[in-house]
């Protein structure tokens, strides 16, 4: 009976679901050699090395809540002006710079934003491009297990 | 070690242990006080004696979105005993939350948040996010990410109980 009301729940919203996105590129746009693991760019951060550079293509009350050190906030991937700052914010680089980009807003399979933004920078030519891959969400894939977080601003 | 790298090591280390974890089970309910969508003042403090079940979510959240007619169905079903949902959207701006208003025929409050609210729930980090309140003002669960309909259910109906 439970079942049988979700199912009806989920059929009578349907219509209704589509959420609000001027560019509906999904996580599926990201090929497997693109993605970078939470713990691949932890150790790349704490090993002090040549560090890329961390963009969050996101939406900005994640940003000002955490994220990740030195990352600058580059903007929603799923709307125009997120991605004209996105390109704007790597427009002076060479295209073999090592670049980041991560989201984190939501599971990444209903990600609105990773796949365009990913686009983008590939179609712009940039061939040192690495998506950060979190599962879930920002909060349970990073800071949740200990990594280094900006909070606040 | 490298001079650089150890001081690097130390940052990452400080940093680490100073990020507060987000709110857990038997903590006492942030509180706020803001007006919802239709211009009500929602005040945390009035829920005093009331099951409060508070649903953080933003318009581009397709997860969040599925959820709200089960939540709309909870509040319908335990409203006479005494369940209060309350909508925040995380939306970046009031015109996207605002936008979805008319997509369901929702009989709870919406209001939007922001930085500084997310901050005093502990950081909203990831949606969607819920959380169930008991009478007392104290946290009794919060779910994170995609949630089992079923588990939001069994802790109304024993909290509403």
């Amino acid at each position: 009976m439970r079942a049988r009301r979700q199912v009806l729940s989920f059929v009578c919203a349907a219509p209704f679901l589509k959420p609000f996105a001027a560019h509906a590129v999904g996580s599926d746009a990201v090929p497997g050699a693109a993605l970078m693991k939470p713990a691949e760019l932890a150790d790349l951060l704490k090993g002090g090395g040549p560090q890329p550079m961390i963009l969050q293509v996101g939406f900005e009350r994640l940003y000002a809540q955490a994220h990740i050190p030195g990352a600058l906030y580059a903007g929603p991937g799923n709307q125009d002006d997120g991605l004209a700052k996105l390109k704007s914010q790597v427009g002076s680089f060479p295209h073999d710079r090592a670049i980041v980009i991560y989201c984190g807003c939501c599971p990444w399979t209903h990600c609105p934003n990773i796949g365009a933004a990913y686009t983008a920078l590939h179609d712009a030519g940039f061939t040192n491009l690495k998506v950060l891959y979190i599962a879930d969400n920002f909060g349970a894939d990073w800071v949740d297990k200990g990594y280094p977080v900006t909070r606040g601003g | 070690m490298r001079w650089p790298a150890l001081l690097l090591a130390m940052i990452w280390t400080a940093q680490a242990d100073a990020a507060p974890a987000g709110l857990t089970p038997g903590m006492p309910v942030p509180q706020f006080s803001r007006p919802d969508f239709a211009g009500n003042l929602v005040e945390m403090s009035a829920y005093r004696g009331k099951v409060v079940l508070i649903d953080f979510w933003a318009s581009w959240c397709a997860p969040c979105l599925v959820e709200m007619p089960h939540l709309i169905h909870l509040q319908n079903r335990y409203r006479s005993r005494g369940l209060r949902v309350i909508g925040i959207s995380m939306d970046d701006s009031a015109g996207a939350a605002k936008a979805v208003v008319g997509r369901f025929p929702f009989n709870y409050p919406l209001l939007l948040g922001d930085t500084k609210l997310g901050l005093r729930f502990g950081g909203i980090l990831g949606l969607p996010e819920e959380m169930l309140v008991g009478r007392d003002g104290k946290i009794l669960h919060v779910w994170r990410g995609e949630i089992p309909a079923a588990s939001i259910d069994a802790a109304v109906k024993a909290a509403t109980g």
